[in-house]
């Protein structure tokens, strides 16, 4: 019997444990899925919790309940790989043998990375809202917050989920004007990067939207430090940003054990062919989802569009066969805007998000980087089609490799057909 | 993509003037694309670029600041020194790599 070895029970490792378990035979082919706890987040709902939208339990399911039968699920902590032998070690000594090894660990926010990040203001008028823990810390801190410096800042690039950090900016301005306390609240937005976005077309289009709300944009900053005593940001070219209410996205790391395993990046993600997500060093290791370095966003959608390309290859590949599908990098993100209203981005490795219909020419009925409630509907939706459609690993009738249809070419080349 | 001429040699350039042919850079043409952007070269600057040069090839990615620091030993305090403001773009416009993507 081989053994299929997948590190990692979130979104990646759950839809790759649910397709293979239908595809391989299992006689021949044992299934073992191992993650620290038994604790499944819905993590797009982080972002509504600081506001009282969604309790702990919208968003909290066990793992265990979207793994099928003829999967064994492992509750541990992973000590490294050891690729040349083949085989994980766990910390309480258990020793996990594989043929084909999936690591699908994630990222995960690092508060400790920055200096004063940690310290005595954690919490009290630093927060994140990248973990369960900080987005409920965060709703007690608003409801308290009356007036001041609100600074919504990202540490560095790459991060999880890079359009949250814009949706919790657009949901807190119009948070604060409905309660009647926006004129008495200063809003900014500290970036790494030198707009909104990281993409010229969306960067402009969510640029003007934060300019719309008065929100002022500090660029190019990279925090060296925080100053907990007087409340600021320093830069490492010393430039401050005060503020009194802090809502940080600390740095974004990939699992330690990848770092002891030899396999990781400065950042602790797995190099792999952007492609097929195989290791070029060990042709049995494969990184889905945060976890690796393809150069995506770090977002469910990728995670889900990867997966099914991945799918057909892995069956290639242990097939002894070469992998004939490629990924794109393809992601589908839904922008809350405030107000009951959201964009939608559809775009790949080379096509950056542009304007237009989606899924479906004219009639969307979704409109691409365009503030509707249409959108805003189908964000909520897609938390119930999350839980009972996507991780159990049933079809979602969306194309996973990305499609011009509907799309808004800026500037055509003159031979080129308009799609 | 269009082509420019720089200190007499002919080169291929994006809509922002990065470079985008690895093998059309020399150190001299390094020399002259710093200086454009207000940064006269020394020692220091030329680590910082050799090892972008370096990496660029077994990465496929202009590295980040963060590897700059991290592999090549640079502290990113100094690298906002030596090319301020926007270190991860100044250095691969000089070293003649694609500007860094912002990691969507």
């Amino acid at each position: 019997m081989r053994h299929l070895v997948i590190l990692g029970a979130g979104t990646a490792g759950t839809m790759i444990a649910n397709k293979l378990r239908h595809r391989l035979d299992r006689i021949e082919w044992s299934i073992t899925v191992v993650d620290r706890d038994d604790e499944h987040h819905y993590q797009p709902g982080y972002l509504f919790l600081p506001f009282g939208g969604y309790s702990r339990k919208q968003v909290v399911r066990s793992r265990h309940a979207f793994l099928p039968a003829g999967v064994d699920f492992v509750v541990g902590m992973i000590d490294r790989v050891v690729a040349d032998e083949n085989v994980v070690l766990l910390e309480d000594g258990r020793r996990l043998p594989y043929d084909q090894l999936v690591i699908a660990t994630g990222t995960t926010p690092r508060p400790d990375q920055t200096p004063g990040m940690l310290g005595t203001e954690w919490r009290r008028s630093i927060f994140d809202f990248y973990t369960l823990e900080g987005a409920e810390a965060l709703a007690g801190a608003l409801t308290r917050f009356d007036s001041g410096r609100l600074v919504v800042h990202i540490t560095e690039m790459p991060i999880k989920c890079p359009v949250a950090p814009l949706e919790f900016t657009f949901l807190v301005e119009a948070w604060l004007r409905e309660r009647g306390i926006r004129d008495r609240v200063e809003l900014v937005y500290v970036t790494p990067l030198d707009g909104a976005f990281t993409k010229p077309v969306a960067s402009a289009q969510l640029g003007g939207m934060l300019e719309e709300r008065k929100v002022h944009v500090e660029t190019d900053f990279l925090v060296e430090r925080i100053d907990t005593e007087r409340k600021v940001l320093v830069s490492y070219d010393e430039r401050e940003v005060p503020f009194d209410l802090l809502v940080t996205i600390p740095l974004n790391m990939g699992a330690d054990f990848v770092a002891r395993s030899g396999l990781g990046d400065e950042l602790n993600y797995v190099p792999v062919d952007k492609h097929t997500q195989l290791s070029p060093e060990f042709k049995n290791i494969f990184a889905i989802g945060d976890a690796s370095d393809i150069p995506a966003s770090k977002a469910g959608s990728v995670a889900h569009f990867s997966v099914e390309i991945f799918v057909d290859n892995f069956l290639e590949h242990i097939a002894g066969r070469p992998m004939t599908g490629a990924f794109d990098g393809h992601a589908n993100c839904f922008v809350e805007a405030g107000d009951d209203k959201a964009l939608l981005i559809d775009f790949n490795y080379d096509t950056e998000p542009l304007t237009g219909k989606y899924p479906f020419p004219v009639v969307g009925p979704m409109d691409l980087l365009k503030a509707t409630r249409v959108n805003h509907l189908g964000k909520l939706a897609f938390r119930w089609i999350y839980w009972n459609v996507l991780l159990p690993g049933r079809p979602v009738p969306l194309p996973a490799l990305m499609s011009m249809t509907g799309k808004h070419v800026p500037e055509p080349e003159p031979d080129q057909q308009e799609a | 993509m269009s082509t420019t001429t720089i200190d007499g040699h002919e080169i291929h350039v994006d809509d922002e003037g990065f470079m985008t042919q690895y093998d059309e850079w020399s150190e001299d043409l390094g020399t002259v694309l710093a200086a454009q952007i207000g940064i006269e070269m020394s020692e220091e600057h030329w680590n910082a670029i050799r090892f972008l040069r370096r990496d660029f090839p077994e990465n496929g990615e202009t590295a980040t600041l963060r590897r700059v620091a991290t592999v090549g030993g640079i502290p990113t305090k100094q690298l906002f020194v030596l090319f301020p403001k926007k270190p991860a773009t100044k250095m691969a416009y000089i070293a003649g790599l694609p500007k860094p993507r912002g990691c969507v």
